[in-house]
């Protein structure tokens, strides 16, 4: 309706190929890099070197699950050790770190119209300390005790107590650490983030401009931000309870027939202080990712998004309200059962902006021109298996269905399908899109439809039928379900079939991996712009972009991210950087 | 297209595999079937709107994919669909939201006839606490706990005196009658958990929390710990028997009373030196094995 920036009264941009400061060694070139792309690929590689540890953990999981008293080093211990391991790293070192880190790294000044982050050495530095907490985290698997087997949740006092693997050795004590480096780690990288995308944008790049995707990462990082300081605060204090003896979350107890020292600690605060970070977290997870899927299901439907006004705002409500939700995490933890009102209100709440988002995503399709590349099939996936998880969120968000749900393995297919699943999904779409970019090459196509189809479908068959386990009644974090009344012989079957079912989807990852690695060099040409993308990151002089992102001069934005198929245009897509008007603009002012 | 059969097929196996499937919840056996019913409200309204938006896709695959020539339509807001939608969300959050908290007042308020129970959790064992003649539970304390005093009775509360003590055996209940569950912990977070009575709630180590129901058929039922506990949390398995009047009296009356208990050795408990985590460990290995073979 308004167009602010008439083609021809815009001078050029004034910081005409600044100094910058451009490697002068391969040293810093590729491994000290300030370059925010060589970040994020560092970031990427080794989120994805220590998820693989974490696939590898469920697969342990799952053969002690779906064929129990067959492996006998499956002890106990070491399952609780798998299943807190395989938690904790794949939200924390894998999700958060590859959706920011590594997505952020990347796609920000790369979609802002920016040459790097604001701060660069701070962003070199926010890897490094990152790097050092997964080796810290890994540590934790040759210490003396093995690392913890608390759960991910860490819920004190077991956490620190001799009944749990690692609690009086060294496994938890890695652990925090681990995690206190990684949030002194984030918030460098986080802070980057956020001021480069209010104070980095290109000329034209107003706000609501801005691609999706880049709404997604900055909202998500400014929820981190927000929340990654209560974790912090209570991994400091239970370090203390740890190390030194304070009682901040324990109360008096006795430990096998014995009166510990503690008293007067509570063990609750440490659960609100946790989920005052982990609900955010859940959206510090999905926020991106829902950013991203908008312009996979936007680019490859050759369509603009729809209401994407609507997409911002629900982008940004959810984020506000994930931080009035997180209660919903401890209905039956003892706490005030009044809270139950409100915390059971405030989430089915939440259900509204989530749904807009989904019916716009399917408007987006309705009446598009639907390419059926690997990315838009993954983005339609993604919606499938997050509708399917945010429905039975809302089993679990309605306090009185939470009480005979919660602790079942209900919860633990709830929060795989919309949170691992549905996200991986995302990920693998945004992976087959942006590969092109990073790369120069396409990645093979066959084994990309390959990946898909199992990993979709495999994924599906694990976590559909899991939930009808948890509503039978049979508790999660269980090492062995034989003894559990409720679980009849052929819900033992079932769980031998889900096991097999994660054997296959984990081997198609590697594929996957092969991929990757075999594309590099042997991947058919990409061109600059391969899906006729709109957005920045595809118009860069060079592809991969070099160090700077745009050459000479940055780029001019004239028009929002979503001009395809525009009446009256030659082509099905206009570059955000290309002036003129064509037809009735009807760009949302 | 095989993506547009596949999201049908998943819509269809999906369905099929509710209602066909052998998995299901076990037959209730309190007074909480309005959970139930919650549950059954929440499964037909996310079951329609899952097939519906599934359903939807697999249509704009079928219908909009891309064939030669055709282009996309140009439509960035649609500002009367998108309220529409939301009004119409809002209404479907409202129905499951409703009954939902409904419920949870009744389950947040005991009656007052209730009888108390209390469940004492410890690594990994179940004890059971029934107030005697006087009808009240004496007061507790974690740091009163000894081997003579497993539940930490405050032995200078004449309250507790005749307390019923069922220590690391199974706690019976008499049928129709509500019961409050008071929930204790001497270590670490355990969860008071039987799949046929619905409810569950945490116990924490310093604090008292509660539910309560009514059993409402007699027979055996498995107690299941649904809080992690350290590594003998799923061997931590107890027995709930819902007697008939008469036979709950029978059990009653077998049962011995703190004072009993506590009576030939009156003296505080042996020092114990603090383990190092050696010793410790041992003692937790010990502890698995008399867990295991129960």
């Amino acid at each position: 309706m308004v167009d602010i920036t008439p083609a021809d009264a815009v001078p050029p941009a004034e910081v005409a190929e600044m100094e910058l400061y451009h490697p002068h060694s391969w040293w810093t070139k590729y491994v000290f890099s300030q370059d925010a792309k060589v970040i994020a690929i560092q970031y990427s590689a080794t989120a994805t070197a220590i998820g693989l540890v974490a696939l590898v953990l469920s697969w342990l999981m799952r053969l002690q699950l779906g064929f129990p008293g067959t492996f006998d080093f499956i002890t106990p211990e070491a399952y609780y050790q798998f299943i807190t391991m395989h938690g904790m790293i794949m939200v924390i070192y894998l999700l958060t770190a590859l959706f920011l880190g590594g997505f952020g790294n990347y796609l920000i000044p790369l979609m802002v119209g920016a040459r790097d982050m604001v701060f660069p050495y701070v962003n070199m530095l926010s890897y490094w300390i990152y790097l050092l907490a997964v080796l810290v985290l890994v540590s934790s698997f040759f210490a003396p005790g093995g690392p913890t087997g608390a759960g991910w949740t860490l819920y004190p006092p077991q956490a620190i107590m001799t009944g749990t693997p690692g609690g009086q050795e060294w496994g938890i004590i890695l652990m925090l650490v681990s995690l206190i480096l990684f949030i002194i780690g984030f918030t460098m990288g986080g802070l980057n983030y956020v001021v480069t995308v209010l104070q980095g944008r290109t000329r034209g790049m107003t706000l609501m401009r801005l691609p999706l995707t880049v709404w997604g990462i900055f909202t998500a990082t400014v929820m981190a931000l927000l929340a990654f300081p209560a974790l912090f605060v209570a991994c400091v204090m239970m370090l203390l309870d740890r190390a030194l003896g304070t009682s901040f979350f324990m109360p008096a107890v006795v430990e096998m027939g014995e009166q510990l020292q503690h008293n007067g600690g509570s063990p609750i605060l440490f659960q609100h202080l946790f989920w005052f970070f982990g609900h955010p977290e859940v959206y510090i997870v999905a926020l991106p990712a829902f950013g991203i899927v908008s312009d996979l299901i936007s680019t490859h439907a050759r369509k603009n998004i729809f209401g994407y006004r609507m997409m911002v705002w629900a982008i940004v409500g959810i984020g506000a309200l994930s931080f009035v939700v997180w209660a919903h995490h401890m209905y039956v933890s003892g706490m005030h059962p009044y809270f139950g009102f409100f915390f059971a209100t405030t989430t089915l709440i939440i259900a509204i902006p989530t749904a807009i988002k989904v019916y716009n995503w399917v408007l987006t399709l309705w009446r598009g021109d639907i390419h059926l590349t690997i990315p838009m099939l993954f983005a339609m996936a993604f919606i499938v298996t997050f509708v399917n998880g945010g429905l039975t969120g809302l089993f679990l968000g309605n306090v009185v269905v939470d009480v005979p749900l919660s602790d079942t393995m209900f919860v633990v297919a709830h929060f795989h399908m919309v949170m691992g699943v549905a996200p991986i999904l995302v990920i693998f779409g945004a992976i087959y899109h942006w590969y092109p970019k990073v790369t120069g090459r396409m990645l093979n196509e066959t084994l990309g439809r390959f990946h898909f189809w199992v990993t979709f479908v495999g994924a599906y068959l694990i976590f559909f039928p899991m939930h009808y386990i948890g509503l039978m009644g049979v508790p999660r974090r269980y090492a062995e379900m034989t003894d559990v009344t409720v679980m009849t012989e052929s819900a033992h079957h079932l769980n031998s079939f889900i096991s097999i079912m994660a054997f296959i989807v984990g081997f198609a990852q590697i594929v996957f991996l092969f991929n990757l690695i075999w594309s590099i060099r042997h991947g058919r040409e990409a061109g600059g712009n391969p899906w006729r993308a709109t957005t920045l990151e595809w118009q860069t002089p060079q592809t991969p972009p070099a160090h700077g992102n745009f050459g000479k001069e940055l780029p001019i934005v004239y028009r929002w991210a979503y001009d395809y198929s525009v009446p009256g245009a030659k082509e099905d897509f206009i570059p955000q950087n290309m002036p003129g008007t064509f037809g009735p603009s009807r760009e949302p002012a | 297209m095989p993506i547009v059969v596949v999201l049908v097929l998943i819509v269809l196996g999906s369905v099929l595999f509710h209602f066909l499937s052998p998995w299901w919840w076990t037959p209730i056996a309190s007074n909480w079937d309005y959970i139930d019913n919650t549950i059954i409200i929440t499964f037909w309204i996310t079951g329609v709107v899952f097939a519906a938006v599934v359903l939807f896709m697999a249509y704009c695959v079928f219908r909009f994919r891309h064939r030669e020539g055709s282009r996309a339509a140009y439509e960035p807001e649609n500002k009367r669909l998108e309220w529409w939608l939301t009004i119409v969300t809002g209404v479907g959050v409202t129905a499951m939201l409703v009954p939902g908290l409904f419920v949870w007042s009744q389950f947040v308020n005991v009656p007052s006839d209730a009888t108390v129970v209390e469940v004492v959790g410890q690594q990994w064992q179940w004890s059971f606490r029934l107030p005697g003649k006087d009808g009240k539970l004496g007061t507790s304390d974690t740091r009163d706990v000894t081997a003579e005093n497993p539940l930490g009775v405050i032995a200078k509360d004449p309250n507790g005196q005749d307390d019923v003590v069922v220590e690391a055996a199974d706690l019976h209940l008499p049928v129709g009658k509500p019961v409050k569950m008071l929930l204790r912990s001497i270590d670490v977070l355990h969860d008071f958990y039987v799949p046929e009575f619905r409810a569950k709630m945490d116990m924490i180590p310093g604090s008292v929390t509660y539910f309560w129901f009514t059993p409402t058929k007699t027979g055996t039922f498995q107690v299941l710990c649904a809080e992690l506990c350290g590594q003998g949390h799923p061997m931590m398995h107890g027995i709930v028997m819902v007697d008939t009047q008469e036979d709950y009296v029978a059990w009653l009356d077998q049962q011995q009373t703190f004072a009993q208990l506590s009576a030939p050795q009156q003296t505080g408990s042996a020092e114990q030196a603090p383990g190092n985590a050696t010793v410790s460990a041992l003692k937790v290995a010990a502890k698995l094995e008399t867990v295991g073979s129960r």
